[in-house]
């Protein structure tokens, strides 16, 4: 069966596969903002503090896990940031 | 196969369609997803190796392989027969003779336009007959896109960008027919410009949309052959003299005028041409209250509305109406953009 979610590229391949970053919001006032935990030790605990934080000035938090630190984000995780939060906050801690 | 091309991997929630548009890899209509089964399958249509480099495509000059073109044939939705015809015809444009970078970055609403001679055109199932400068054929509609789309994809140019056209025309979203030879005792446009009937040909002409000329009481060639004139003088503007080709798209009913007759193409030519001579002093600038016009010191002159061999003559319609088409050209000469032809490699 043709897979369709893997394309060749039809350009010349001088700009970056992925697209550009969005526009930084200048508030996050009534937004919703993503936490991503990269599965790296005590990162909870940082962005639990950051989601009281978050919710206590009045933006909505959703949190997302990716399946470990050593890998980037599945596509399908950076496209359910991307298509439910307005921000993305990712967790490096140690 | 191995592909040298760069894999773009979507989310599996992704709409692939919406992916692609936001991706600017269309035309403005949705494409056919390039997955490398399909591409395979195209690369299966031409003896050509996948990573051998065919063009420089402008506006950017990237060097381009046949996978690439490959790819954006799939995007146009062609089968894998019509690639020698996408990459011959990358061939005749990206050119200096006929300069595809000025033909994009014109204000003037001109495009490439294709015109497919030989067997090749019958055995892929291209349409010369009913609505041949129109939709609805699998051939002619994708061929001409999918050369569009490499210009758009590979080379950099789209409108807004290096494409500054003021207006622009639908026929760029890719305008390719082929000729009605068999039916014709004239020989074939790609025949007057130096190939064999058993030879496939493709010829670029740098043209705006048709325009419809109607004739439908005229039974002589003499009197028709004078309607025909009329309209062709009026070409881009009635004021510009052989600066600029057009291309004539003679209907199976108007040209059966000439053939009846006992015309030959070259007598054709040499009376159209006779009948576009035009008295330099009805559009110097300023007669008639008109600004635009030739300089002052051309008046008092008879001069021919096109060059030498400015006039191409394609044969091609449906069986029934007194109608041609005039394809209006751009800029010519080696300032422009010259027709130029090429063989197909299949």
């Amino acid at each position: 069966m043709t897979n369709t979610k893997v394309l060749l590229d039809p350009t010349s391949e001088s700009a970056p596969s992925e697209r550009t970053l969005a526009v930084r919001p200048k508030t996050l006032t009534g937004l919703t903002v993503g936490l991503l935990d990269i599965s790296k030790e005590r990162g909870d605990i940082f962005l639990n503090r950051l989601e009281e934080k978050l919710t206590d000035n009045g933006m909505k938090v959703l949190r997302f896990t990716k399946p470990t630190f050593t890998k980037p984000a599945p596509v399908d995780l950076r496209y359910e940031i991307a298509s439910k939060c307005d921000a993305v906050i990712e967790a490096l801690a140690d | 196969m191995e592909f040298n091309s760069r894999q773009i991997e979507l989310a599996a929630q992704e709409d692939t369609y919406e992916a692609m548009f936001e991706r600017l890899w269309t035309d403005g209509l949705p494409v056919v997803p390039p997955t490398a089964e399909r591409v395979r399958k195209m690369l299966e249509g031409t003896s050509r190796l996948a990573d051998e480099i065919v063009v420089s495509v402008p506006p950017n000059l990237i060097e381009c392989t046949v996978e690439k073109i490959a790819i954006n044939a799939v995007m146009a939705g062609c089968k894998p027969e019509f690639l020698p015809v996408v990459i011959s015809a990358l061939e005749t444009i990206c050119t200096e003779e006929f300069n595809m970078h000025g033909v994009l970055a014109t204000t003037m609403s001109v495009g490439p336009i294709f015109v497919v001679n030989g067997p090749v055109s019958r055995d892929i199932g291209m349409n010369s007959g009913i609505n041949v400068l129109g939709h609805g054929n699998r051939a002619n509609s994708t061929i001409g896109r999918a050369i569009q789309l490499v210009i758009h994809n590979v080379g950099g140019g789209g409108p807004g960008g290096i494409d500054r056209s003021t207006l622009g025309h639908m026929g760029k979203q890719g305008f390719c027919f082929s000729e009605n030879e068999l039916s014709s005792p004239w020989p074939s446009l790609a025949e007057s410009r130096g190939y064999s009937s058993s030879q496939n040909v493709v010829t670029a002409f740098t043209g705006e949309g048709p325009r419809l000329v109607m004739d439908q009481k005229s039974r002589t060639p003499e009197s028709l052959i004078r309607t025909l004139a009329e309209h062709l003088i009026s070409t881009v503007s009635s004021r510009v003299v052989l600066g600029m080709d057009a291309m004539l798209v003679l209907s199976p009913e108007h040209a059966a005028r000439f053939h009846e007759a006992g015309w030959s193409r070259d007598r054709f030519l040499e009376e159209i041409t006779e009948n576009m001579m035009i008295n330099t002093d009805n559009i110097i600038a300023g007669s008639n209250g008109i600004e635009e016009g030739l300089p002052a010191e051309l008046k008092e002159m008879s001069l021919p509305k096109f060059r030498p061999g400015g006039l191409l003559l394609a044969q091609a319609g449906g069986p029934a109406g007194l109608f041609s088409a005039i394809i209006g050209g751009w800029l010519n000469g080696p300032a422009g953009s010259e027709p130029t032809s090429k063989e197909i490699l299949l």
